[in-house]
């Protein structure tokens, strides 16, 4: 019980943690689409829980918001309006899998030495993360200031790309009328 | 206190999983699928160095990247029906006209 309360960040990290990769491993195993979209699913849902212990919590609301809500929704709309059943016979992947499970193993352990031995020292203090100018007030408010301050122009270009691939979404579902050209 | 380190791993260990899903799976939605998982993963990283360095930009570059998987997930499955239309399938190697 002591362990448990002593213990109690590193526990739920580690749930969190479990839980978004048990996720990304079903994307790729998973042979129906609609069971890969949950699957995925519940990893984004374990990831806004990873940035809420690293104090993002603006970015956790929109990890739910936008992944878990809005992108879901469309992948899942889309498998079930294609409704491509993938037949049981047909192979599931493009290559073998052995030689690449083997190198992406290789890769993995590599990166992963990298990213452990690179980095040293304690995080910096939490409270940098919702400090607007020294003062605290959220984190939600400290991103903002960031975003519509130092961050204004990206933010703007951010929003004609959205416009393009809205547009561009709209040309590609159309359906082609007679006599009109592509 | 948990280290930055444990992130590192779970960011690094999401990545593999999307890149796996991206360059092995055959279905065109799954592969989309697995691009967001890279992103995911990607937007991991920068949280945990935000936090470890107590740095804001690190929390306000993730709305981009969020930004952008929205748009390439949109524009992606307008060709996936597009695809779908024409072919009747989604898998990748029935589209192999332009031997890429």
């Amino acid at each position: 019980m002591e362990f448990l309360v002593a213990h109690f960040s590193q526990l739920v990290f580690a749930f969190l943690a479990a839980m978004s990769l048990v996720g990304a491993l079903g994307v790729v195993l998973l042979r129906q689409p609609v069971h890969a979209a949950l699957s995925l699913l519940a990893s984004f849902l374990g990831v806004a829980g990873l940035f809420v212990l690293a104090r993002g919590e603006f970015l956790a609301a929109v990890q739910v918001l936008v992944y878990a809500g809005g992108v879901m929704v469309l992948f899942l709309f889309v498998i079930m309006f294609v409704n491509v059943r993938a037949a049981h016979k047909e192979p599931q992947y493009l290559r073998p899998l052995v030689p690449a499970a083997v190198v992406g193993s290789l890769l993995f352990a590599a990166l992963a030495l990298g990213a452990v031995w690179a980095l040293g020292g304690r995080p910096a203090d939490p409270a940098a993360l919702s400090a607007v100018a020294g003062e605290q007030l959220g984190n939600t408010e400290a991103v903002a200031w960031l975003l519509y301050r130092d961050y204004l122009l990206p933010f703007e270009v951010v929003s004609v790309l959205l416009l393009v691939a809205m547009v561009g979404a709209i040309v590609l579902g159309a359906k082609k009328r007679e006599g009109e050209r592509a | 206190m948990i280290p930055t380190q444990w992130y590192l791993v779970v960011s690094v260990a999401m990545l593999a999983c999307g890149v796996a899903g991206l360059l092995l799976r055959r279905n065109f939605i799954t592969v989309l699928m697995s691009v967001e998982l890279i992103l995911n993963a990607a937007n991991l990283n920068f949280v945990a160095f935000a936090r470890q360095l107590g740095d804001l930009a690190g929390q306000v570059f993730p709305v981009f990247v969020i930004t952008i998987a929205a748009a390439e997930a949109a524009i992606g499955l307008g060709i996936i029906v597009q695809l779908a239309r024409l072919k009747a399938t989604v898998a990748l190697d029935s589209v192999k006209e332009m031997r890429g």
